[in-house]
């Protein structure tokens, strides 16, 4: 694979309440690595809420002690099938508005089809697999966001 | 003694962050469906949300399923479908 266990120990994962800075995580992904032929960055925001003027933003809950496990184990899924550089993945929690950044998966890898194919299965995975839930804060109180369908199939894809 | 979390909606409708059982008060070799079986006779609401299809199981912070044996010590989480991303 010539992947050492060196660069394992570089993923970067981070559960946080603060923002991140997407270009500033680009040139740390690719601080440690020369090899890199591609990067893949994925950046999940929270969707305008047009539909429903009444959404004032959300409120994401996850599981401490878990949390961080859970997305150990998707990414070390992901190197299982890909030969994969350097993955940064950062999850947001807390309180955050309509534009504000939640998520981002960042790939390294030698060609763009292991770092294209490996961001998407760990946002696929991370949807349906990592303990964190959304409630969306209105007007008229809290409402917690239903689970879809349509994640589970995608993760079912795999 | 068994440690028991309760997250998202299922955590505001049982109104219970986390509670104990001691490993006693469940059947000689107890799983999480027992663990569960009992934790639904506290009460109506109990008997709902905790019996819902899609209500999902942690061990010790790794998803699992009804069927696994308790041991001491254990910690176990139920939880509605995630919604994170």
């Amino acid at each position: 694979m010539g992947i050492a266990a060196d660069d394992r120990l570089a993923d970067k994962i981070m559960v946080q309440d603060a923002d991140f800075d997407v270009a500033a995580e680009y040139q740390g992904l690719l601080h440690h690595n020369a090899q890199a032929g591609a990067v893949v960055m994925f950046v999940g925001l929270v969707r305008d809420f047009s539909h429903d003027s009444q959404v004032q933003g959300l409120y994401l809950e996850h599981y401490p002690a878990m949390t961080h496990l859970a997305l150990q184990g998707i990414v070390a899924d992901a190197r299982q099938r890909w030969a994969l550089q350097q993955v940064s993945l950062i999850h947001r929690i807390g309180y955050l508005a309509a534009a504000d950044q939640i998520v981002m998966v960042a790939v390294s890898a030698k060609h763009r089809h292991e770092a294209f194919a490996a961001a998407e299965f760990i946002m696929d995975f991370l949807k349906v697999k990592a303990p964190f839930w959304k409630k969306e804060i209105t007007s008229k109180g809290d409402v917690w966001v239903e689970a879809k369908v349509s994640d589970e199939e995608a993760k079912d894809r795999w | 003694m068994i440690t028991v979390l309760f997250f998202g909606q299922l955590r505001e409708r049982l109104q219970t962050a986390k509670l104990q059982v001691p490993l006693h008060e469940l059947s000689a070799s107890a799983t999480i469906a027992d663990l569960r079986q009992h934790l639904q006779q506290k009460g109506d609401e109990w008997q709902l949300y905790l019996g819902a299809d899609t209500c999902l199981i942690a061990l010790n912070h790794s998803m699992t399923k009804s069927d696994v044996l308790l041991s001491e010590n254990d910690e176990v989480a139920f939880f509605p479908p995630v919604t994170g991303g």
